[in-house]
């Protein structure tokens, strides 16, 4: 898998990110057996995460609250740095870059927020928002051309140009959503990590937006990384998608592999928790697989395989050695020892 | 007679620029031990329906019409005093954020113990053995330590089944639930679902389910009410209401869902967004987002009326 693949648009490598919560040095002392000792305490968001994006693909990134999915996200696009590991833009390295190395790729790369209320400037009008980022990555153009390109994009994604000189708190969740969008799209970018775009709308214009993304994936050739927790989104609009359970990835797909044939036991426990619709398949004769126990903590990994303490098929090698991503025969890559040895 | 009667309530929030008519002619009713769920966008009046059931409307709004008839007393005529009573006794509720719900600074076991006590003249051993059971009741595991382990020592789903055992607490006739799995991941919302559904199956209560997800809806409930900006548009048994919705906003709303559509379709959207309670145009509240639009629609408003066991408030119903 070495060889460069001319179409990756986006390389992630041995991805490790860590929360340092041990608090200040008063907080990292304590007294055991009479001796002073400094104890570090870390989360483990992400704990080795390899994955290529390949250029006009969706990759839908699923999994609970606390799996590191939006870690992952902020990560890739530089927010955070990570503490092992790397990420390769068009095969040049950026995770070690600093904040004006990072402006030529901020222009190809964009990101749009999960709450349209708090990642739009309150006091900023919603054409200062959209201008700001011409302004500053197309310099060469004239003011009639800047604020002509903003009309466009505006127009584009179903803004309306007069919204241009009212403020953010003037528009709904959705109209707000839709203003994020563009200011993503201003600079015409051609991946965009989308972190829970819709989680915070309503039904109805959970389709419009999502519409809006599939639109701006057609017209502009674009590649996302959508982040989610909804199972019906990712089926929907993602061509593969990658299921995250405690900052690992435990199954890696074709989207529709993934729904129709989940072999990960974690996935599909995921699946049949979905509520469906016209049938019941909750109560008495249920159909959802139950997993035992809560989520571990990431400060205290447990060892081995992440899943093996909630998994029906663990066993004693499940709870020794870390299970790497491995190929199987539909092209879906999976982490699971129970998997590869066929007890699944 | 229904368990629960609920006719005509209208709830209004005056506000500096004029009354705000939140909720209008809404009525429904509950039998004992039926399960019905209510559906709808943020804005639509699920919540405040359900609040005002328990006078919980809060000021400066207030119940302007309407009778809510709970085994034969109208409890839009009872007095604060008279509703403590009711409140967390015969009529339970559970909140959407359990964080929020429950007290912080308060132990599990001394959270419970008071709700009973509130209600029951009891002595606080007795009432720790009701705890213990309700907590059993609801899958806890060793409920002695959770009762003296504090909120936040819980995760999201252990204080939601915590939640629903106090609600339980004193054996009520009717839970309401206001999107009480929003909150949570979907695996525990399963669980919860679950647990909701087999409490209401094993100990006869009735549950009024507030929430936006059709899918959820579906698998819990016998009877679905949807609502749109302030009245209920739509009712019948759930699985009727979603293989066949008589109200063009019913069939957009199950339409936009992703699973409708084969991936990577365009998916069927409604155009426009709910009108403000504000802005309710004249007519049908639906008109200006319909695709089968007539003359009397932005004229007339359709009264919710129907056949058997459905109802729909179009002058044009589908599916008929």
């Amino acid at each position: 898998m070495q060889q460069p693949q001319p179409n990756i648009l986006l390389s992630v490598k041995k991805l490790n990110k860590e929360f340092n919560v041990s608090g200040g040095l008063l907080d990292q002392l304590s007294f055991q057996h009479g001796k002073l000792i400094r104890k570090k305490q870390s989360v483990k968001a992400i704990n080795g995460i390899s994955l290529d994006i390949v250029k006009g693909e969706a990759l839908c990134l699923v999994g609970e609250s606390g799996c590191g999915k939006t870690t992952v996200g902020r990560t890739i696009m530089g927010l955070l740095p990570p503490s092992k590991g790397t990420v390769h833009y068009r095969g040049q390295r950026i995770d070690n870059l600093n904040r004006s190395q990072l402006l030529p790729y901020r222009k190809h790369m964009q990101m749009i927020f999960q709450n349209p209320y708090a990642s739009l400037n309150p006091r900023k009008t919603v054409a200062t928002t959209l201008l700001e980022p011409v302004r500053f990555h197309f310099p060469e153009m004239s003011q009639a051309q800047q604020r002509q390109k903003v009309e466009q994009v505006m127009e584009s994604v179903g803004v309306n140009a007069n919204w241009g000189p009212r403020f953010p708190h003037e528009f709904s969740g959705g109209q707000r959503q839709r203003i994020s969008i563009a200011r993503a799209l201003m600079v015409d970018p051609e991946f965009i990590v989308a972190d829970e775009p819709i989680s915070a709308l309503d039904v109805s214009i959970q389709a419009q937006v999502l519409n809006l993304l599939m639109q701006a994936r057609e017209d502009r050739g674009l590649t996302y990384l959508f982040i989610t927790h909804d199972l019906s989104v990712v089926e929907h609009f993602g061509t593969r998608v990658a299921v995250m359970y405690l900052g690992r990835i435990c199954e890696l797909g074709i989207t529709a592999e993934v729904f129709s044939s989940p072999r990960h036991p974690y996935t599909q426990a995921l699946l049949s928790a979905i509520p469906k619709l016209g049938q019941s398949n909750l109560g008495r004769k249920s159909k959802h697989i139950k997993l035992k126990g809560e989520v571990p903590t990431p400060i205290n990994l447990p060892s081995g395989c992440v899943f093996h303490d909630r998994c029906p098929h663990a066993n004693q090698r499940c709870s020794n050695e870390i299970p790497e991503l491995n190929n199987t025969s539909n092209g879906v890559q999976i982490a699971c020892h129970a998997v590869e040895e066929n007890r699944i | 007679m229904p368990l629960l009667s609920v006719n005509n309530l209208e709830v209004v929030f005056p506000l500096r620029t004029g009354l705000v008519t939140a909720i209008k002619d809404v009525s429904f009713d509950l039998e004992q031990g039926e399960r019905i769920g209510i559906v709808g966008e943020s804005g639509a009046g699920k919540s405040v329906s359900a609040f005002a059931i328990l006078n919980l409307i809060s000021k400066p709004g207030y119940l302007a019409a309407g009778s809510i008839l709970f085994n034969g007393r109208d409890l839009a005529s009872l007095g604060e005093e008279e509703m403590r009573q009711i409140r967390g006794n015969e009529i339970s509720m559970i909140f959407q954020d359990p964080m929020m719900t429950l007290n912080p600074v308060l132990t599990i076991g001394t959270q419970m113990e008071e709700t009973i006590l509130a209600h029951k003249n009891m002595s606080r051993q007795e009432a720790r053995k009701i705890s213990v059971a309700k907590l059993k009741a609801v899958q806890i595991p060793s409920t002695e330590t959770r009762l003296t382990q504090y909120p936040h020592e819980l995760s999201g789903g252990m204080r939601q089944r915590v939640v629903i055992a106090i609600a339980l607490l004193s054996d009520p006739a009717i839970i309401i639930a206001d999107e009480p799995t929003t909150a949570l991941d979907v695996t525990i919302q399963a669980e919860i679902l679950e647990l909701l559904l087999n409490l209401c199956n094993d100990f006869d209560v009735g549950l009024i389910l507030i929430t936006h997800d059709l899918g959820v809806v579906s698998e819990v409930t016998q009877r679905i009410l949807v609502m749109y900006a302030g009245r209920i548009i739509e009712q019948g048994p759930t699985h009727q209401v979603i293989a066949r919705p008589m109200h063009p906003y019913t069939q957009g709303l199950l339409g936009a869902l992703p699973e409708k559509t084969r991936p990577g379709q365009r998916l069927n959207q409604i155009p426009g967004v709910m009108p403000t309670l504000q802005e309710i145009p004249a007519g049908c509240p639906f008109h200006n987002r319909c695709n089968q639009i007539q003359a009397v629609c932005k004229v007339d408003l359709p009264i919710l009326g129907g056949t058997g066991s459905r109802a729909v408030a179009c002058h044009f119903p589908l599916n008929r």
